[in-house]
């Protein structure tokens, strides 16, 4: 009895641990597939034709540009709507909101958060398209301004969730302290609460950044995707195409192992390198504040 | 002077509370919209015939039936590969792990896994799943490749409620004689259940809603039967309302918005049983 009791324990304890590890397991696999994958590209297609303006895999041009440069451009709008918003509803949340108002927002977003992005993007087709097309008087309304208001509304409850956590945890001993001082609420918030839970807010922002430069349906669907190179202020108001729907719309019709398809995998690689890049920073300022924290403590 | 500087103060103050309420409402009420908007179009287009039909006449007429059921193979082959795993790794940093660099490894691993593109998910499955291990497009390997990108929610949701267990409980388990696993396979989980319901049926929401992932490993175009194997392809509801709402010229707005609809109520009906569960919970608590 004792016998077959410790050897279970011992089996699950084992199986529990190998779980644990899998998380380690999985980043590793993905990034290898994507660098088998992705890696021959550099071999097959020349460095100066990947970093041409050019986007037009039937004829053999594979210049990434207009793809990279139409992700920034619609990440960048989304991140003006995300930010402001997702920041000012957090510390309405967390500050100002009497409680029956909280419980009733925090679902909302966390549903919003909940929305499949192929609904977003559908309604932004039927809805949203025809109305900035209209309201701008634009040749079309699928556009990068279309792709950044939708991101910008998937972005929000990745912001408001985790700026409104960094809010809460600044201890209430601090805001006592400045309304105690004679500050007012406002003020308090600004110069007390928001500076106290900075790296946080950080974070929220730079999650909130990367969940819109990682999304793909919302903007395959309604960024009108066209491929051309997108910096100036102007190319906002036409249509873009970033690398997530570049990916998404074209992996369908490739041959396995063809240039194209590899060269597909190369920007699911640049993806995946811009999110790790992205999430390390994000966890590294936690990381850090929270040793700060133990460091005054102690 | 004095009192007017109080009183700009106190202005400022008013002004300000008022501009963040109204950004709470605007960010608030499109939500609300999307939600009654799609119900209200989407409503006339429920019969028994749209939930219990194929489409027919290249999907312009006839029901969507394939699609849920697809979506809902998806979400159980989900469940089967994501659930065990999830609890299991939240199990271990929960209750087994050291405060060590191994165990900041793993989640940093985690806190990646959250933030890689649902495409990305979709070329890793495409090379690992489909192309590597010969899985080919199928439900199977559209299960595996949804249930990595439904794990981070698992593990963080699930360990947060194992978390939530106060310490004493474990104590009195090893005081009485129980092991490390007894106390937590009789004590520890059964306390946590609620809050890890919650996580896996959150997790498995965003599964279910996920398009891009299943593009390149199991989504169907247009199938006209249901799947009868694990190896089979399958239609889904997000993936068939991208196709009809992008790649069919001339279809019926009704259909649409019906196939919308059925989508958000899936997915919806998860998010309320999940966030039901977790205050009935919170609200029979003992401690």
């Amino acid at each position: 009895m004792e016998k077959t009791l410790n050897w279970r324990e011992f089996l699950i304890t084992r199986l529990v641990r190998a779980s644990g590890y899998s998380a380690i397991v999985f980043v590793a696999l993905i990034f290898f597939f994507l660098l088998r994958e992705g890696l021959p590209t550099l071999g097959e297609v020349p460095i100066s034709t990947l970093l041409s303006l050019r986007w037009y895999p039937i004829e053999n041009y594979f210049g990434i540009l207009p793809l990279v440069t139409g992700s920034i451009m619609v990440t960048l709008g989304a991140t003006m709507v995300a930010v402001p918003f997702g920041i000012g509803t957090a510390v309405y949340i967390s500050e100002i909101a009497p409680r029956w108002m909280r419980e009733i927002l925090k679902p909302l977003v966390e549903l919003l958060g909940g929305l499949p992005s192929v609904v977003l993007g559908f309604l932004g087709i039927l809805v949203l398209s025809p109305f900035v097309r209209t309201l701008l008087d634009l040749p079309t309304g699928l556009t990068a301004l279309t792709g950044s208001l939708l991101l910008g509304g998937i972005a929000v409850p990745t912001v408001v969730s985790i700026a409104e956590d960094a809010l809460d945890s600044v201890p209430r001993s601090y805001r006592e302290g400045a309304w105690a001082l004679g500050a007012t609420r406002w003020q308090t918030i600004w110069r007390v609460t928001l500076p106290a839970a900075k790296s946080g807010v950080l974070t929220a922002i730079m999650l909130g950044v990367g969940r819109a430069i990682g999304e793909t349906m919302t903007v395959m669907m309604v960024t009108g995707n066209a491929p051309v190179l997108a910096v100036t202020p102007g190319s906002l108001f036409s249509p873009v195409r970033t690398m997530t729907a570049t990916i998404a719309a074209e992996m369908g019709e490739v041959a396995n192992g063809s240039i194209h398809y590899h060269t597909l995998f190369f920007i699911g690689m640049v993806l995946f390198i811009i999110s790790l890049a992205v999430n390390v920073a994000a966890s590294s300022v936690v990381f850090r504040s929270k040793q700060r924290a133990e460091r005054v403590l102690s | 002077m004095m009192r007017r500087l109080r009183l700009n103060r106190h202005l400022t103050e008013r002004l300000g509370f008022i501009s963040l309420t109204l950004m709470a409402v605007v960010t608030v009420v499109p939500i609300v919209a999307v939600v009654i908007y799609i119900l209200s179009q989407g409503l006339p287009a429920i019969s028994w015939e749209f939930l219990a039909d194929f489409p027919r006449d290249g999907m312009r007429v006839g029901g969507i039936l394939p699609a849920i059921v697809g979506t809902f193979y998806l979400t159980i082959g989900t469940a089967v590969f994501s659930v065990p795993l999830g609890i299991a790794a939240a199990i271990y940093l929960s209750e087994y792990a050291p405060d060590n660099a191994l165990t900041r490894l793993i989640r940093i691993a985690i806190i990646n896994l959250a933030g890689i593109p649902s495409v990305v998910y979709g070329l890793f499955g495409l090379g690992l799943f489909v192309l590597f291990l010969q899985f080919g497009t199928s439900i199977l390997a559209a299960s595996l490749t949804l249930s990595i990108m439904t794990l981070p929610v698992i593990i963080s949701t699930a360990e947060e409620a194992l978390r939530a267990v106060p310490q004493p409980f474990r104590t009195v388990s090893v005081s009485l004689g129980g092991t490390r696993w007894q106390g937590i396979q009789r004590i520890v989980l059964p306390q946590a259940l609620p809050g890890i319901l919650t996580g896996v049926i959150l997790g498995l929401e965003r599964a279910a809603g996920e398009t891009a992932p299943i593009l390149f490993t199991g989504a169907a175009f247009f199938l006209p039967r249901l799947p009868n194997s694990p190896f089979d392809a399958t239609m889904a509801l997000p993936y068939h309302l991208f196709v009809i709402s992008t790649q069919v010229p001339e279809m019926p707005p009704q259909i649409q918005y019906g196939t919308a609809l059925v989508l958000l109520v899936f997915v919806l009906g998860m998010n309320l049983v999940a966030t039901t569960i977790r205050s009935r919970a919170r609200a029979r608590r003992q401690w």
